[in-house]
This record gives structure tokens, C-alpha cells and sequence, in this order.
């Protein structure tokens, strides 16, 4: 891999939120470590899958890589800057260049701006364009993701989920960006819509070179539109690979039990498959387990696992995992 | 033959301001003794509302059941009294909701709340019905059930708080339970989880089950028939393995292009449906599906094809005007 084929590169990055006691003297009584020591590079152009369950840090890693939280501890280096160190001016040029992609199309929009006002503030908060100019590339913008250029003076209740989001996406478009971190896009749509999603994102990457970091629960979806994979699991990364290797050839017990858990639309499939049902839950993140964070629930757990924290190592390669079993 | 639900052409539909919403136009269906049949669409299609009509438990208004039969044990569940429906909700069928964090109760504990069918419909005393809500905890696998059962349902995680309402839809030993979307709030390995229990519960119990969801991957594992709905019609109906196999309506072929499966060789794209479902306040006149599909003909705009309009073998019938394998018209 060639160093500047890198446009993304999070070192260590930790996030901890604190869990606060007493109304007026507020103090920490404890943290919750929703991403602790995760690190990975994304390549210009290449769409990096993070997966996992609720709970396990993916978002919270695709929002303090854009700045919107503050990390704890590590580097975000996009770009050759690193963006912890920035502020103020500095950062918001930057923030021009990355985008986000939200969920709920229905939270993420504000009900009382209309599609030309949502789509149009970010060029007049950058300064990028007003007026007719404005006007022009909002209209574009329309057109780009499938929606009727007319559209630009309804309001977002008007449109159907699907359509709202073809609206976020457009929002985030707005400023040319070259990274857009696309968090659950389509977990809230129907069916017949998350098709219709997925293809204009992969549309737009190859018309735009953009990259972008999906973040998804549903690990067919990641398969079929990632480069590169990512698993997470309570705050750390559990196993990284090249897609088709990772679903190939699964190394992390967690892993082959997250795969094991998805079903195929194929009953003669289905009748076949062997499932690796975990017990139990995830444990919380204010208080991981010693060792592995897995060993609580991993049907393989050694004696080894309870005392050592297992790293992240590349295997075979450039696929990492962090699992004694493995290495 | 002996079905134990038969659904006749149910018709729900919501009278409110904008119009009246037709969400169920004519549903007609069968559960035998013991199996799992399996309903499929997408949002707003009406399967939750077909399944709440036959539990009589649609808010009325706005809601109400126009027409239709629901027959269960020798009678018309739309016919007979309220005292009369009561006896059989939650005793003889059963349903679990899609959000487990909802459906319970914050200021009861559950036993408080597993106990009261178990007193209601089995008469059962309050230390009768303690002792049995603490096994039904126990085959549902919550650990430790005898010191859970006074907590709270915010002391449960969403995985465990579904677990209560399966105890709760198994207390009184139903010959259905329906199941609304039981696993969609929860994780991958949570849902593997609740499904892996239903199933085991059903051959335990011999309950027969009604699965709905959005999700073909869920159904193909679990159901043995699966009806698929599209605005508020069954337009497909086969066995499980009949329906993936050979898909006869233009939606199902759709819904199975586009969704990406683990087990297949990556593709470039997916086969999208384009456009959005038609509004249940107007709809077309002909085929609902007509706006969306790749097969339409004129037939399509002026008459809307019955589930019997395309007939094969071990009844998988279809409601299109246009066979799918050629493309041309029946």
C-alpha cells in the first residue's frame, strides 16, 4: 500500500464519555469507554465497512473521527493533518472536505426549513455560494441524487423516507467533500428503498471518487458495498479485511459467530446452515470485562483470554485480528 | 380440512381526515394445526393490521373492520361479544410485539405483569401464579429467575425484555401465537437468540405460529408457508421452500433481488424497485404494484389480479396477469 493512497488514518483514538454523579457538585464516578484503542487507515476511494452490534462504538468512532466529539486520546490524520490538533477556522476548512450521512432521515432533517434551506446551508455557511448561484447547485444537487429539481420550496414532511434520505445525501454532497462518513443510511428504509440507496451511494463514489466510512449492523449490506471491513465489538476492533476475506475466511470467534447469525434468503440454505448461538449479552462498556472484552459471551474462551488483553495483529496479509486462538 | 385460523376476506380500513385509509382490502388465509406461516412486506402494506383485526384489537375509531371472517375454534372472532374475545386473547392466541422496551409495563414488576393472564385466564392465586411465572421465566432462559422476577422491566436488556413477553405470550399454553416483528429491535446475536427460542418453544408446546416481519432471511429460516403483502393485499402465497425457489409475483422476484446475500458471489448493483408504494388512501384502480413493475402490461391499469389468478402445485398461488419465467401474458 502506498503511503499517500491514504487519505485517512485514526490512531488509537479512545473516546470515553463520563458518567456523572450529584446535581450541583457534579463528579465522575466512573467512564464509559465507548471506543477504546482502535486504529485503521482508509484508502482515497475506497468504501471501509465498521460493523457491530448497538452499543459496540461504531458511531461514536465515525463521529469523533469528523470532530463532532472531542476524542479522548489518539490521532485522526486526514489528509496528512491531524484533526485533534485543530480548532476554530482551521478545523471548520477541513470539515468542508468530510460529510456525514445520518441515520434517520426523519430526525436529521429540520421540519422547518425547506429541501432548498437544508441542502443550501452548508454552501452559505462555508461560503460557497448564495444567492442564484445558491439556487443553481441546490438544483443540481436534486437532480444528482433522483429527486425533482422543482422540489427545492417543500418542506421534509412532504417526502417518503427514501426520499428524505436522497435529501441527507444531498446535504452532504453539498461542499464537493471527498470523505463522508455514512452512519446507518439505510437501517431506517424499507427494503425495496435500501436497494434503491445503496446503488446511488455506489453511483455517486464512482462519479465523485468519494471514500466513505459505512457504518452498518447488517453485515450483508457491509459486504456487498465495502472494500475493507472492519468488526467491532464494545469499543474495539475485533477483526479487519479485506471484504470478500472476511466473510471468506472469518478468524475471530466473534466474528464467525456475527456471520453465523445472519440469514439467507434460501430456506434449502438455511435448512443447512449450523448457527453459533452466544449466550448472554453484551457486557457494559462502563465496565468491560478483564481480558478480552468478548470472553464473557466467546464459546472458545481459554484461561488465557480472562487476564490478557488480545492485540490486533495482521495474520496474513493486511488481515488483523485480535484473538489468542488465532496467533 | 381442519385449519385452526381461517381468515376470509378481511377488509380493515382507518376513516380519518385525509380520507379513508384502506390498509387491508380482502385478506384471505389459513393456519393448520402446528406450522408456521410467515408474512412478509413492507412497511405500512398492512400485515400488522391484518394480524391486530384478528385479535380485534384495532383502535376503532379511526379503525374499523369493514368486512371479513376470522374463524377460530367454531366461531367468528368478528362476531362474538367483547367478554367472549377476551377469553380468547391472550389465552388461546397469543401475540408478541415488535418492542419489547414498550409493550411492558415501567411501573410493574414482572411478575406482576406474567402473573395477571395466568390469574385471568387460569384462575390460578397469586403464589400458583408466582410459582408458574418463574418456570415460564426459566424455559424462556433467564437466568436466575427466582431472584428477577420482582424487577423491573428497565433493570432487563432488550433481548431479555423480549424474552418476558414470549414467557408472557406462552403463559396460558395458546394454540397460536402471532409474533409482530418479535426480533427486529434487537441485535444480530440477540436475534439468533429469540428465534432459536420461538422455535424451540413451538415443537414444545405445539403451538402453531404466525411470523411477520420484513425480513425474507428470518422467514426463510423459520416458516414453512409464507404469504407476501403488498398495500394491504396477499399478492403471493407459497411454501417457504416453493417461494424462494420460484418466485411468481413481480414483488417477491423484487424484494429477493434486493436484498445482498452472504452466501453469493458479491454483485456490482442490486436490482432496486423503483418508486415508493402506492397510498392507501388512493388507490389505483388496477393492479397496486403496477407504478413499480418491470412486467406491466395494459391489463395491469384496468383490473386488479385475485391471489388465484396464477395457480401451480402445492398451492402457491399469485396475484399477477403475466407469468414472470416468460414475461408474457397469462
Amino acid at each position: 500500500m502506498a503511503k499517500d493512497d491514504v487519505l485517512l488514518e485514526v490512531r488509537d483514538l479512545k473516546m470515553y464519555f463520563p458518567i456523572s454523579r450529584g446535581v450541583i457538585f457534579q463528579k465522575a464516578v466512573g467512564m464509559i469507554k465507548a471506543v477504546d484503542g482502535v486504529s485503521f487507515t482508509i484508502r482515497r476511494g475506497e468504501t471501509y465497512g465498521l460493523v457491530g452490534e448497538s452499543g459496540c462504538g461504531k458511531t461514536t468512532t465515525g463521529r469523533s473521527i469528523l470532530q463532532l466529539y472531542r476524542p479522548t486520546a489518539g490521532q485522526v490524520i486526514f489528509e496528512g493533518q491531524d484533526l485533534t490538533k485543530l480548532s476554530g477556522e482551521a478545523l471548520r476548512r477541513m470539515r468542508r472536505k468530510m460529510q456525514m450521512i445520518f441515520q434517520d432521515p426523519y430526525a436529521s432533517l429540520n421540519p422547518r426549513m425547506t429541501v432548498g434551506e437544508i441542502i443550501g446551508e452548508p454552501l452559505e455557511v462555508h461560503g460557497m455560494a448564495r444567492g442564484k448561484q445558491k439556487k443553481e447547485r441546490v438544483q443540481e444537487l436534486l437532480q444528482v441524487v433522483g429527486l425533482n429539481p422543482y422540489f427545492v420550496n417543500r418542506y421534509p414532511h412532504e417526502f417518503s423516507g427514501g426520499q428524505r434520505q436522497r435529501i441527507g445525501i444531498a446535504r452532504a454532497l453539498a461542499l464537493n467533500p471527498s470523505f463522508i462518513v455514512c452512519d446507518e443510511p439505510i437501517a431506517a428504509l424499507d427494503v425495496s428503498i435500501r436497494a434503491q440507496i445503496l446503488n446511488l451511494l455506489q453511483d455517486l463514489q464512482g462519479k465523485y471518487g468519494l471514500t466513505y466510512l459505512f457504518i452498518s449492523h447488517d453485515l450483508s449490506v457491509v459486504r456487498h458495498i465495502s472494500d475493507r471491513v472492519g468488526v467491532m465489538y464494545l469499543g474495539k476492533l475485533f477483526e479487519v479485511a479485506d471484504s470478500d476475506e472476511l466473510y471468506r475466511n472469518p478468524l475471530n470467534p466473534y466474528t464467525q459467530a456475527l456471520l453465523s447469525a445472519v440469514h439467507i434468503p434460501d430456506p434449502a440454505v438455511e435448512a443447512r446452515r449450523e448457527r453459533i448461538i452466544l449466550t448472554g449479552d453484551v457486557p457494559s462498556p462502563a465496565n468491560p470485562p478483564k481480558g478480552c472484552n468478548f470472553c464473557t459471551r466467546c464459546p472458545v474462551v481459554m484461561d488465557v483470554c480472562k487476564e490478557v488483553e488480545p492485540d490486533l495483529i495482521d495474520v496474513e496479509n493486511g488481515h488483523k485480528v485480535a484473538c489468542f486462538r488465532v496467533y | 380440512m381442519g385449519y385452526i385460523l381461517e381468515v376470509k376476506e378481511l377488509m380493515t380500513q382507518f376513516f380519518t381526515q385525509d380520507g379513508v385509509v384502506k390498509a387491508v382490502n380482502g385478506v384471505t388465509f389459513h393456519l393448520d394445526k402446528g406450522e408456521t406461516l410467515g408474512i412478509v412486506g413492507e412497511s405500512g402494506c398492512g400485515k400488522s393490521v391484518t394480524v391486530l383485526s384478528v385479535m380485534r384489537l384495532i383502535p376503532q375509531p379511526p379503525g374499523k373492520i369493514v368486512g371479513g371472517n376470522v374463524l377460530f375454534d367454531g366461531q367468528d372472532l368478528l362476531k362474538v361479544s367483547d367478554e367472549q374475545i377476551r377469553q380468547v386473547r391472550g389465552n388461546k392466541i397469543s401475540m408478541i410485539f415488535q418492542d419489547p422496551m414498550t409493550s411492558l409495563n415501567p411501573v410493574l414488576t414482572i411478575n406482576q405483569q406474567v402473573s395477571e393472564a395466568l390469574m385471568l385466564h387460569l384462575g390460578m392465586n397469586k403464589e400458583e401464579a408466582r410459582q408458574r411465572t418463574t418456570e415460564l421465566l426459566q424455559t424462556v432462559g433467564i437466568p436466575q429467575a427466582e431472584d428477577r422476577i420482582e424487577d423491573y422491566p428497565h433493570q432487563f436488556s432488550g433481548g431479555m425484555r423480549q424474552r418476558v413477553m414470549i414467557a408472557m405470550g406462552l403463559s396460558c399454553h395458546p394454540d397460536i401465537l402471532i409474533a409482530d416483528e418479535p426480533t427486529t429491535a434487537l441485535d444480530v446475536t440477540i436475534q439468533a437468540q429469540i428465534i432459536d427460542l420461538v422455535k424451540r418453544l413451538k415443537d414444545e408446546f405445539g403451538m402453531a405460529v404466525v411470523w411477520i416481519t420484513h425480513d425474507l432471511g428470518i422467514i426463510a429460516g423459520i416458516a414453512d408457508r409464507v404469504a407476501v403483502m403488498y398495500a394491504g393485499y396477499i399478492i403471493e402465497e407459497a411454501s417457504a421452500g416453493e417461494l424462494y425457489k420460484n418466485p411468481r409475483h413481480p414483488y417477491t422476484l423484487g424484494l429477493l433481488g434486493s436484498v445482498p446475500r452472504l452466501d453469493e458471489i458479491k454483485t456490482d448493483r442490486l436490482v432496486s424497485i423503483e418508486g415508493l408504494p402506492p397510498d392507501l388512501i388512493a388507490l389505483p384502480k388496477g393492479c397496486p404494484f403496477y407504478a413499480r413493475c418491470p412486467f406491466r402490461i395494459d391489463r395491469c391499469i384496468e383490473e386488479n389480479p385475485p391471489l388465484d389468478a396464477q395457480v401451480y402445485d402445492s398451492d402457491h398461488r399469485a396475484a399477477c396477469w403475466v407469468d414472470v419465467t416468460t414475461g408474457r401474458p397469462i
